[in-house]
């Protein structure tokens, strides 16, 4: 049994906007290295606090009441400032949802994909801009040295989030959060930017927490997966055991809404009332 | 695509320019007054009256008098001023660099304060500070150039006296100006002695019209920046380790300048205009001075002139802005 690379250990959150709503309650979960984890759940779920908690990027209305985030055994909720800066972008890298607002429209895209090597790996601009290439073309890029001298709004999304893929793996971290890295994309690019995720975390052997709101992706690119609702994990489990042999009614009805992991084809039914009047009578909200 | 689009532009200056032309002419005419009155000797006959009237054009029909004007002007021919009796196209050449070095003075410390400020102000955003630069630039907002001037000549030339408090360089200085140019010509001359008293001369002018457009820069610029801190690939760069400082001046502010910079060139107009009133309270010898006198001299051929100049100024200013824009914004420029 290897040691974790994250564990996340009865973290709880409120919402300062919303009086004090409970955004996560007493949420676990761990990540092995070179692990690829779903986080699912509808929206509102608590998806994206686990992810900016976990990258010290919480907004201020959001605020954490209690557990822990540790990160290779350190706890980064009581992490000194300093030693924060110098794991996030180094060793924690973010894959953001949207490639539109994600890419500095006033800045090449040389630079921007630099920027990283530059200041967490003391990396020259000329150096820095060699690697960047080779990055470019390690996320099949063709004519990398016409995007290294574009402009983000003269690349497609799928091309922008080939961009971003490569900036969080460029500095090697050993954990990459993705937020609905595929949302924003066409569902033909969709696939293409999943396998490609796929390709780059086993080339690294990084451990990916990779946040979606889709159980069809979570079968397509996930070793293990954990289904939240209402801030509150309700099953976890390895994928296969997870999809196959579901414990708790809500994930059954899930995957029978589908689109279905195993027959995209079919599925579509709406998860009945009764499953969520369970749901909140267990987790307690009315 | 550029060249279509600026040749567009002078197509659309000229007409603005000619129908400038026409308004200014007409409510010159229609206005009461008679700028013959201004001039003659007591006493004259009235045979004398009809002879200047003819010599001044006077006389004609008011299309006809149109006709004769626009005719001139277009081969570089503004007339004569009637109370100076000197070339109208001479005497606006040689007050204009006077008012151009004033305005664009005026026009780069107030990028360069509002600005910085706005810039300060996004640092110390959720600070103790932000409410304090937010208070002060609001309250400054509402006061008018002719105000700044006067409070200016109080506090810096007559409580404190540092800046000379009329005129635009000491007479006793000994320099032949070969252009009219003085600020940049002393420097570009090394002569520091006299740029120094040029640069003395202008500080107050110049705070005067800058103020009030730093204050709306930084109004503006500083929401706009606010507004692009938040942005996702502010984060992305935060989290890449990037100083505070270089996010909101590498990251936020080419994105953020825009409205900032548009507005600037609506504003910077206004400006122009407020040389007419700031030179005068400075005695400073530019176009807007100028202006006054002949407004109050009915000099019909000198407003004139001095109008169709303001109007290619306001123009220019706006061309300028849109191309600045335009080389600014990648989006326009790369296809
Ligand atoms: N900026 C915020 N301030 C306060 N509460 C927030 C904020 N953003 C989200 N929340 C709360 O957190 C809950 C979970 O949001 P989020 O983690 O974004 O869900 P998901 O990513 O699963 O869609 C939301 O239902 C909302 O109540
Ligand atoms: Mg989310």
């Amino acid at each position: 049994m290897t040691e974790n690379l994250l564990t996340v250990a009865n973290l709880s959150a409120v919402s300062d906007r919303e009086d004090g709503v409970p955004v996560l309650r007493d949420v676990d979960l761990t990540l092995r290295p070179g692990e690829v984890r779903g986080l699912v759940g509808e929206s509102g779920a608590g998806k994206s606090t686990i992810a900016k908690a976990i990258l010290g990027i919480l907004p201020r209305t959001v605020r954490i009441t209690g557990g822990r985030i540790d990160f290779k055994g350190r706890d980064l909720l009581v992490m000194k400032p300093r030693d924060l800066r110098n794991i996030m972008g180094s060793e924690i890298a973010l894959i953001p949802q949207d490639p539109q607002t994600a890419l500095n429209p006033a800045r090449r895209i040389g630079f921007q994909l630099a920027d990283g090597l530059r200041l967490k790996r003391g990396m020259s601009a000329k150096i820095a801009e060699a690697r960047a290439l080779q990055l470019l073309a390690d996320v099949q890029i063709r004519d990398p040295d016409r995007i290294m001298k574009s402009y983000p709004h003269q690349l497609s999304g799928g091309m922008r989030q080939r961009v971003l893929i490569a900036a969080a793996f460029a500095v090697d971290p050993q954990l990459v959060v993705a937020d609905e890295p595929t949302t924003a994309l066409d569902v033909t690019v969709q696939k293409e930017i999943l396998r490609l995720i796929r390709r780059m975390q086993e080339a690294h052997g990084t451990g990916v927490l990779f946040v979606t709101h889709d159980l069809g992706i979570v079968a397509q690119i996930c070793d293990s997966v954990t289904l939240l609702y209402a801030g509150k994990v309700i099953e976890e489990g390895p994928v296969r055991d997870v999809l196959e042999t579901p414990q708790h009614n809500y994930t059954k009805a899930l995957i029978a809404a589908g689109p279905r992991y195993d027959r995209p084809d079919a599925g579509l039914e709406p998860v009945p009332e009764a499953v969520f009047r369970e749901l909140r009578q267990e987790i307690g909200i009315d | 695509m550029i060249a279509v689009s600026i040749l567009n532009r002078l197509i659309m200056a000229a007409v603005t320019l000619f129908g400038v032309a026409v308004i200014v002419f007409v409510l010159l005419r229609v206005v009461p007054g008679d700028p013959i009155a201004m001039m003659i000797a007591p006493g004259a006959s009235p045979a004398d009256i009809a002879a200047l009237r003819a010599k001044y054009g006077l006389d004609l029909s008011l299309t006809a008098q149109f006709g004769v004007w626009i005719e001139a002007v277009l081969i570089g021919d503004f007339g004569t001023s009637i109370s100076l009796r000197r070339d109208v196209l001479e005497l606006l050449l040689s007050r204009l660099p006077a008012t151009l070095e004033l305005a664009f003075a005026a026009l780069i410390v107030a990028m360069l304060i509002g600005g910085t400020v706005a810039v300060i102000g996004t640092l110390f955003r959720r600070t103790s500070l932000e409410p304090a630069i937010d208070t002060t630039n609001g309250v400054l907002l509402a006061v008018p150039d002719f105000v700044w001037a006067l409070a200016l000549v109080l506090m810096l030339g007559v409580f404190i006296p540092v800046f000379p408090l009329s005129g635009r360089i000491d007479p006793t200085l000994s320099i032949d100006f070969v252009t009219p140019f003085y600020l940049l010509e002393s420097l570009v001359r090394f002569r520091f002695d006299v740029f120094f008293d040029v640069a003395a001369h202008i500080v107050m002018p110049v705070l005067a019209l800058a103020l009030p457009l730093a204050t709306v820069i930084t109004r503006i610029l500083k929401e706009t920046l606010l507004e692009a801190m938040v942005q996702d690939y502010v984060l992305l760069a935060r989290l890449k380790g990037m100083s505070e400082t270089r996010l909101v001046l590498q990251e936020a502010l080419r994105n953020a300048v825009g409205p900032a910079l548009s507005l600037t060139g609506v504003q910077f107009t206004f400006l122009v205009g407020g040389t007419v009133i700031v030179e005068r309270i400075f005695a400073y010898p530019g176009i807007g001075n100028m202006a006054i006198d002949a407004v109050i001299n009915r000099d019909l051929p000198l407003i004139q002139g001095l109008v169709l100049v303001f109007g290619s100024i306001f123009i220019v200013i706006n061309l300028a802005v849109d191309l600045l824009a335009a080389a600014l914004n990648p989006r326009l420029c790369h296809g």
